[in-house]
């Protein structure tokens, strides 16, 4: 009698000590859309608040880096740049890798660098994240207009860069590198809100990821017999696609895209679970 | 009708300790005994672990709530009141997700936002404006909604004319205004409200009750209120609910429910008044206080009794000026009455070694049935405390003689009937 009574009812919502790992309340994220929207605009307003250049900021950084990787890495160690004049080839591989370690470096602290709002209110944990991704790729949209001006310099000097086919491809390949960083980085934030040890890697591992993936080296300067070491690096094909794209220089081929979108897909996944489980009740153990 | 909110069984077990205390050993160890199908080290066992804050327990094993059974009505305004620890916050972090409980479940029914804390989430470099903006959708708002009351917002706040600064400029009052503004304009089906109520000042604590009476009779949503403001309480909630301990102690009208509360929040019979001094200064000591010719803390006022007979007796190893104030209050903490043991203007009462003083005060000829409170005070105005004793007796009269000669039992809060001067 009891269990036809329950039928009846409709509950709106039942809090319950554990939910479906498998269930990610997308309908819930979509809902909330709004605050994404206001946090990715509270992120851009306040970072530059009282600053001069402002959202300059987003293309001083990577113009200087390429400056020093030009004259480090181009005219000191004397490292190939497949024939592409070393200033653009640099600013490219920097600006998607800069995407990428953004993305990763500001999802890897989302528990425990929100404590203060999650402990006080819900709304659903992914938006955090998610807003930082896009606030992320708004910086990258900036840093674009610099390549594109760096690029028609370029190719009325008469430099060996040209489009390639694969240029259709580009947002493609950002989504690939937004949720490449979003999914290591809400992995590491889950697995971080216990024990902090892995925190401390964060900084130190992604500058040793980027010597890992070709950004400031062609795939072509790894001996051939090496190269799938390299290319077993999911970021190696989105890097190397994003500079064969818009350089035209680079090994690249649809193989390898479809195995970093293959990889991205399974860590994404294992990023949904993890973080679905831990921002349950995470403020208990953070 | 369906209830707003069904809360079965829920528990929530904490750990005391650091978090991640069991070392990283221990969680080696579990997960092989979780493969072995053993239960892991440290396993909550049922029964284990009371909630009494100043009980040891064996086990570092907490339950913040133990079995809470409750109906929330549709339309109910419900006081939730208790001691610190009771195990409020627990269950308004549950109510709100914030946190899951370990057991149980709670089903609702309506859209259900919470209010642990005005102005969540707000910047301090974007302006009040953005504020609104951020905070509302922080609280579950669309953009539209909030655009539609921004007006109201703004109004509310009455802060209209700095509303397109930083709000780091603001002073802590105008942010609180700010935060408790927009909370008072999310519209959900059934609000969870802690202690946000507590914050500003007079006038904004009056309108900030009005306006959270004009939510729930208005318009008929369920309201959960947590709150040591008994009067509060009493003004805004049809039902009351106390925690103890993690468990229900009563659930009832939010009248029975402070009586309730307050009867076992003080003193119980056998303790004594001197027991009950909250703090003294070093120096100073007592060593008795009786009130009408007895020591304890919770006493009798007879049939048609006016003299209350209070009698201080103490040591204090320095001289002190000091005032001794006697304040009466009734059960909502509203003061009606003082007695100064210095009656005359601008001295104040000189104890050096060895006091015992005593006075008979004269209590209005009739005071109606009811509960008094006595509280003591010793300090020079406005300067310093020497001793605070806020209720430490209670009274309870037993009525007076009725000018019919019949004895009246009307229970009042502490009416005392006057005479004109003959």
């Amino acid at each position: 009698m009891h269990e036809t009574e329950n039928s009846q009812e409709k509950w709106s919502e039942i809090i319950k000590p554990k939910r479906n790992l498998l269930d990610f309340h997308f309908k819930e994220i979509w809902r909330y859309r709004d605050l994404l929207i206001l946090l990715v605009r509270r992120d851009f307003v306040a970072t530059f608040k009282q600053t001069i250049l402002g959202p300059l900021w987003h293309i001083i950084n990577p113009v200087f880096s390429t400056i020093t990787f030009t004259i480090i890495f181009a005219n000191v160690a004397g490292i190939s740049t497949d024939g592409v004049p070393a200033p653009i080839f640099y600013y490219t591989g920097n600006m998607i890798w800069g995407y990428f370690s953004r993305c990763i470096q500001s999802t890897s602290g989302v528990f425990t660098g929100n404590q203060a709002i999650f402990s006080k209110v819900y709304f659903p944990r992914m938006i955090m994240p998610l807003s930082t991704i896009v606030t992320s790729f708004i910086a990258f949209l900036i840093q674009m207009v610099i390549l594109i001006v760096m690029w028609i310099y370029y190719y009325n000097q008469g430099a060996n860069i040209h489009l390639s086919a694969w240029a259709f491809m580009i947002p493609v390949m950002c989504l690939i590198m937004g949720f490449l960083g979003l999914s290591l980085g809400i992995i590491i934030s889950s697995v971080t809100t216990k024990y902090r040890d892995l925190s401390m890697f964060v900084g130190f591992g992604i500058q040793l990821l980027m010597y890992c993936t070709p950004v400031i080296y062609p795939v072509s300067f790894v001996p051939e017999q090496y190269r799938f070491l390299l290319l077993l690096n999911p970021l190696a094909p989105v890097v190397e696609g994003f500079k064969y794209s818009i350089l035209g220089v680079g090994t690249f081929d649809a193989n390898m895209m479809f195995y970093s979108v293959g990889v991205t897909v399974f860590l994404l996944f294992i990023g949904l679970i993890l973080f679905n489980k831990v921002e349950q009740n995470f403020i208990d153990t953070v | 009708m369906q209830p707003a909110i069904e809360i079965e069984n829920v528990s929530k077990l904490y750990k005391l300790g650091y978090y991640g205390a069991d070392t990283f050993r221990d969680e080696v160890i579990n997960f092989f005994r979780k493969l072995a199908g053993k239960p892991p080290v440290n396993a909550p066992i049922d029964g284990q672990g009371t909630n009494k804050l100043d009980q040891v327990d064996s086990s570092d094993l907490v339950w913040a709530l133990k079995d809470i059974n409750l109906t929330i009505q549709q339309g109910d305004i419900v006081g939730i009141i208790g001691k610190n620890g009771a195990g409020k916050s627990t269950l308004l972090k549950i109510l709100s997700k914030i946190t899951t409980p370990t057991t149980g479940k709670i089903k609702v029914n309506g859209r259900m936002a919470s209010l642990l804390e005005v102005g969540t989430g707000m910047h301090p470099e974007l302006s009040g404006r953005d504020n609104i903006y951020l905070n509302g959708a922080i609280l579950g708002m669309r953009k539209h909604e909030i655009t539609s009351k921004l007006d109201d917002i703004v109004d509310f706040s009455g802060i209209a004319k700095y509303i397109d600064t930083p709000i780091k400029r603001y002073s802590s009052g105008m942010r609180v205004r700010l935060g408790f503004a927009i909370s008072a304009f999310l519209e959900p089906e059934i609000l969870v409200v802690d202690e946000v109520l507590a914050v500003g000042d007079a006038e904004f604590q009056k309108r900030a009750i009005g306006k959270m009476q004009d939510i729930s009779h208005g318009n008929g949503r369920t309201v959960l209120f947590v709150s040591h403001n008994m009067t509060a309480v009493r003004n805004l909630c049809k039902s009351g609910v106390v925690l103890g301990n993690g468990t229900i102690k009563f659930k009832g009208t939010a009248d029975e429910a402070i009586d309730c509360y307050l009867s076992s929040n003080k003193t119980s019979e056998d303790s004594e008044i001197k027991e009950n001094i909250e703090w003294i200064q070093n120096g100073l000591e007592i060593d008795k206080i009786e009130i009408n010719n007895t020591n304890k803390a919770d006493s009798i006022l007879k049939f048609g009794q006016n003299i209350l007979d209070v009698t201080i007796k103490g040591i204090s190893e320095k001289e002190i000026n000091t005032e001794i104030t006697i304040i009466i209050e009734n059960k909502d903490e509203v003061a009606f009455a003082s007695y100064d043991f210095c009656e005359e203007k601008g001295k104040l009462y000189q104890l050096n070694g060895e006091f015992n003083l005593s006075r008979k005060i004269q209590l209005p000829a009739e005071i109606y049935k009811g509960e008094l409170y006595i509280s003591i005070y010793f300090h020079e105005p406005n300067i310093q405390w020497f001793l605070k004793a806020p209720k430490c007796c209670k009274l309870s009269s037993e009525g007076h003689l009725s000018k019919f000669g019949q004895i009246s039992t009307i229970s009042t809060s502490g009416l005392m009937r006057l005479h004109s001067v003959k």
